[in-house]
């Protein structure tokens, strides 16, 4: 089956300066397919300026790749008729980290609801217009009596950000790219929306993108995490192995950082401040700088995928013994635990 | 020596708008003991930072201290007046505040900036001795020396949360407060900042108090452990205790709702929501949301009693050690 969402090789280059340019690589060359048929959550994980969000604004058609295609059902997004370009706005739909700025003050947030179902033409009376919303914010929790009629300011956070997720909904969307959808959420509140996007997969056979720094709750709802470093991949596979047995020395960081609510779990030696950083080779593995287990061949040359498992790739040289994976065959090792559990 | 170094007893917080008074902390009492973290942990809105921001007394109206005693090493901070109270910021208290992106001044070099409270405080320096100060507290939260001459936009987050840290330790304050310090860095950059903050700690003998909303940031860097809830503290203890022996029903729940390593996939969120601060409803305020509910709850407001050894709670299940 054509997976409805296809990244192959996607990279972004920004390029800044007219004589001297520079150029810096948000994202490369990363494949990953998303709503292949196994409604999944895949987590991807990385620090600020990784190329997370770089990743969610080529699939959701925001930016232009500078490198490699983004395939909608096998064709390229950028090269698709109108129609086809409107289907896919429907079926991939994006929930975004702040739920105050997205709201328009002035309108209603029945507005909000009301505009995309209008405009996709989803519905014939404004009867059958009121009942979509109506189950639409069921479906996130929310009673439609105390949401529809009100002005954002009249909400919390908490409902707010799920609103956004019932304006996903309305439009009956195959993929949600759910960019930091909780970061700005209190944890009471949290688990509820996580809960709610777990329902969306096992209920709705919805994929979902989740794009986030929070390796916790990646590890709770998602099925696979990939792990960016720098624009690339360098840890991929199933949540469970990559969070308790994290192998890219870049993961273990990550993971040994993750501060658990839990006083028997504590941090164990926090990786000594570098400021004066070397800069990373052209060639080399970008994470060399700053690993434990640098090793020569990482400064001279750029490590490729290792399968290190039937589930998880890694792109370090202290796994070359391991079999060498194609760059855009990582999807192989993503498996759906929906799949597993069910 | 095990005389606190913060006693903040009854302290009432609340704000004037148009339509009634907001009690945004409203009777809250603890103390910070000498050389120790407190972590004060809430949802948005709870009253964590307005309480934090009340003790250092930066708040302005239409929000006012209504009662209640701050006592700093001995000294009612309520009752100083605003200069008296100025020249103890920095010097006896100091804050690293929430945001360390928006709280450095764009146009103006680190180095004046680290030296600027300083000098405002009437510390007279040479040239030299100003070069020294600057290399010293740079040095104290391990940036380089070169950080001196540059703009806040130069640095990253984690350098610009570094250089706050730095202004807040200048004067050797007795008491830091840490509103939400590492809220926008990323899990390794954080882990770092609270590193250091701890080195400070044990090196210079603050005593700190955390804000903060992240239970794991909590277990990981705090000796207490106080759970705010609506303008009030619902619960108080040793961190251990607060994290493994939680008694008030909404500590139980709000450990539930966290992501364990243990056990994938199980957690909970709380049903409800807050109630308003405007008008709350007598009894306790978290009546409407507990699954222990007693007829009571709705009544009385449940007193704040030390329930076990150094373990207090506000809530009717429990009952006095």
């Amino acid at each position: 089956m054509v997976a409805l969402l296809t990244l192959k090789n996607a990279s972004k280059v920004y390029t800044s300066g007219m004589v001297r340019q520079r150029s810096i690589t948000a994202l490369q060359e990363t494949t990953l397919s998303i709503g292949d048929g196994k409604p999944r959550i895949t987590a991807i994980v990385g620090e600020s300026g990784s190329g997370k969000t770089t990743m969610g604004m080529l699939i959701l058609g925001f930016i232009r790749p500078t490198g490699g295609t983004i395939l909608f059902e096998g064709k390229n997004l950028w090269k698709v008729s109108r129609p086809v370009w409107k289907e896919y706005r429907r079926q991939v739909q994006a929930i975004f980290q702040d739920p105050f700025e997205v709201y328009n003050p002035f309108y209603k947030v029945d507005h909000m609801l009301e505009v995309p179902i209008i405009k996709f033409k989803m519905s014939r009376t404004k009867r059958e217009r009121r009942v979509m919303i109506e189950d639409a914010l069921k479906a996130v929790g929310l009673r439609p009596e105390e949401t529809l009629g009100r002005y954002p300011h009249q909400l919390s956070g908490g409902q707010r950000q799920r609103i956004m997720v019932a304006r996903a909904l309305v439009l009956q969307p195959k993929v949600i790219i759910a960019d930091e959808p909780v970061s700005m959420v209190d944890a009471s509140l949290r688990a509820t929306m996580l809960k709610s996007l777990q329902a969306l997969r096992d209920e709705q056979g919805i994929s979902i993108l989740y794009i986030t720094h929070d390796l916790a709750t990646a590890y709770h709802i998602s099925d696979n995490i990939l792990i960016l470093y720098q624009g690339r991949v360098v840890e991929a596979g199933d949540a469970n192995l990559v969070i308790t047995e994290p192998q890219h020395p870049y993961s273990q960081l990550l993971v040994g950082s993750i501060p658990w609510p839990d006083p028997d779990l504590k941090w164990g030696e926090a990786e000594q401040v570098t400021v004066h950083r070397e800069k990373p080779s052209e060639f080399g593995c970008p994470f060399a700088p700053r690993c434990r287990h640098v090793m020569d061949i990482c400064r001279q040359k750029a490590p490729q995928f290792y399968q290190t498992d039937t589930t998880r790739a890694v792109e370090c040289f202290l796994f070359q013994s391991s079999p060498i994976l194609d760059k855009d065959q990582i999807d192989t090792v993503l498996c759906s635990e929906y799949d597993r559990v069910q | 020596m095990n005389e606190p170094i913060l006693t903040v007893r009854n302290m009432r917080f609340y704000y004037h708008t148009e339509a009634g008074p907001v009690k945004a902390v409203d009777d809250v009492s603890f103390l910070v003991e000498r050389g120790k973290t407190l972590g004060l942990v809430g949802e948005s809105g709870c009253g964590k930072s307005t309480a934090a921001m009340a003790i250092m007394r930066l708040l302005k109206p239409p929000g006012k201290l209504e009662s209640g005693e701050i006592l700093l090493d001995g000294i009612d901070l309520a009752k100083l007046s605003e200069e008296e109270m100025r020249q103890a910021r920095l010097r006896g208290i100091s804050l690293i505040p929430q945001g360390s992106m928006n709280s450095l001044n764009p146009v103006l070099r680190i180095k004046s900036q680290l030296l600027d409270g300083l000098l405002d405080h009437g510390e007279t320096m040479t040239g030299a001795e100003k070069l020294a100060m600057i290399k010293e507290l740079l040095e104290e939260v391990e940036l380089p020396v070169s950080v001196a001459g540059m703009f806040p936009h130069e640095l990253s987050g984690g350098m610009k949360q570094r250089v706050c840290i730095a202004i807040a330790i200048s004067m050797k304050p007795k008491l830091v407060v840490a509103d939400e310090p590492t809220s926008a860095l990323d899990v390794v950059v954080q882990r770092q900042t609270i590193a250091t903050i701890e080195r400070l700690r044990q090196e210079m003998g603050i005593s700190i108090i955390l804000i903060g909303h992240d239970m794991g940031l909590m277990a990981q860097s705090v000796d207490h452990l106080g759970v705010m809830y609506a303008g009030q503290l619902a619960e108080l203890g040793g961190m251990v205790d607060v994290l493994k022996d939680p008694l008030h029903p909404y500590t139980k729940l709000l450990i539930k709702t966290l992501p364990l390593l243990a056990e994938r996939g199980h957690f909970e969120g709380i049903p409800g929501i807050t109630p308003s601060l405007l008008n709350p409803p007598g009894g306790c305020l978290f009546a409407s949301r507990c699954p222990s509910v007693l007829p009571i709850c709705s009544k009385e407001k449940p007193i704040w009693i030390e329930a076990q050894k150094g373990h207090c709670v506000a809530c009717h299940l429990c009952k006095e050690n």
